[in-house]
């Protein structure tokens, strides 16, 4: 039995150790389920998108309708100009979607349950929302950090407000997902730990909770998914249509 | 039964919970940076595969499914227009026939009742005219008889007198005298024998 509930998070080594220059870039059990959800990514939308029918199966409709909601997601939120950035922001939200849906099997592991993955997703979004802010409007890009309507005595402090704000992003963003992932799974192993602890006879009050922590679990899944997708359109909107 | 396992079981349950407890001192493995190169490397190659693979093959493929489909239900929502549109006008053309055809049979039947009328008009102009003429005919022979009555009666009136007074006294008398009396008698009393 694996008692400690951190254990489920620890990454190991799965075939040799592979080394460039000094950095180890070895395949492990983290690799595998992103490989793992990559494939199945691949696979579905691959079959979803193979056949043509006026009546579409359900594999289609699956994918058709995966396409619509993240298609709608970006236009409610980040409006026209973000259809370049569509497919990007697909891929990320299914790639951490099914991260996270990969987890809730037991005995597999969560990708998006460490913080340097979310981390290198976040930052990656950070510095390309940046970097496409100042190429559409330049230095005007930094009007970002000063409202309009701000008296001019309070603007110094909300200045720096904004650029805390605006650079602390990538962080929250990160930790968010992280968190939330790393909390729901050791909180059910936690009460799976307590099912086997307390035996027959007190184990069904864990037991119940951890059915129930179960359809929480998968909820956040989505919901952290969704959250991450949709953030990182909202910051797309701030960097495309620059309001203030 | 129940009892002794329920205490079995609280305690053992106590030595897990020992156990669960004095493992969790390890923290928590995402800090340990022993394999962040490795995560950063096969999230960048998973994540990019996963990225080029969709933009470049399969999201344009159900882009284009998509659009098919609305293209194709727009066409077809489009011809199921035209062909109620076309059975509209087909309604309209007929509807046309049938107040035509309604406007010529009452126009028909109209002529015929007019045809009929005046054929009727024209037969009672003539039957009026031929009974008027009757009746003028009538009249006019009335009228001769009845101007041609005194004259005659007065005759009658003479011939009989004379009759008469042959066989009462045997003798004949002059017709001329009895006349003359007649005569004498209808200038005084017309009026009264024909009602002038």
């Amino acid at each position: 039995m694996a008692a400690n509930p951190m254990t489920q998070f620890e990454v190991y080594r799965i075939g040799p150790e592979i080394k460039v220059g000094a950095f180890d870039i070895s395949f492990t059990n983290a690799s595998l389920f992103m490989v793992i959800s990559s494939l199945a990514i691949l696979i579905i939308f691959n079959l979803g998108s193979k056949k043509n029918s006026i009546l579409p199966n359900k594999i289609q409709l699956l994918a058709e309708l995966s396409y619509s909601f993240v298609s709608k997601m970006i236009s409610d939120t980040a409006g026209s100009k973000a259809k370049p950035y569509f497919s990007f922001i697909f891929s990320l939200f299914m790639f951490v979607l099914f991260c996270n849906m990969f987890g809730m099997i037991p005995y597999t592991f969560t990708v998006t349950s460490h913080i340097i993955v979310t981390f290198i997703l976040a930052a990656f979004i950070f510095i390309g929302v940046t970097v496409v802010g100042f190429i559409k409007h330049g230095f005007g890009y930094l009007k970002l950090f000063v409202p309009s309507g701000v008296p001019i005595v309070l603007l110094p402090l909300i200045v720096v407000i904004e650029i805390i704000s605006y650079l602390s992003r990538p962080i929250s963003l990160s930790v968010r997902l992280f968190a939330n992932m790393m909390a729901g799974h050791t909180m059910m192993k936690v009460f799976g730990g307590f099912v086997v602890s307390l035996g027959i006879v007190g184990g069904w009050l864990p037991l119940s909770f951890s059915v129930a922590l179960t359809g929480l679990e998968i909820l956040v899944a989505f919901l952290q998914a969704y959250v991450f997708a949709i953030l990182t359109c909202i910051y797309l909107n701030d960097a495309l249509n620059l309001h203030h | 039964m129940f009892k002794k396992i329920f205490l079995y079981s609280l305690i053992t349950n106590f030595f897990f919970t020992k156990k669960i407890f004095a493992a969790e001192s390890g923290g928590m493995p995402q800090l340990d940076p022993e394999f962040w190169i490795s995560q950063i490397f096969w999230l960048v190659l998973t994540f990019g595969m996963l990225y080029i693979v969709l933009s470049k093959l399969i999201l344009p493929k159900i882009s284009a499914n998509l659009e098919l489909r609305k293209s194709q239900i727009q066409e077809n929502i489009e011809a199921a227009e035209k062909q109620r549109e076309s059975s509209e006008a087909k309604l309209k053309e007929f509807d046309g026939i049938i107040l035509k055809s309604k406007v010529e049979a009452k126009n028909i039947f109209k002529d015929a009742r007019e045809k009929v009328i005046k054929n009727i008009n024209s037969k009672k102009e003539i039957l009026d005219k031929q009974i008027d003429d009757e009746i003028k005919k009538a009249e006019v022979e009335i009228d001769t008889l009845r101007q041609s009555a005194p004259e005659k009666i007065n005759k009658i009136a003479v011939v009989t007198s004379a009759e008469i007074l042959k066989k009462l006294i045997g003798a004949e008398v002059n017709n001329s005298s009895i006349s003359a009396i007649v005569d004498d008698l209808v200038k005084k009393n017309g009026d009264k024998y024909y009602g002038h």
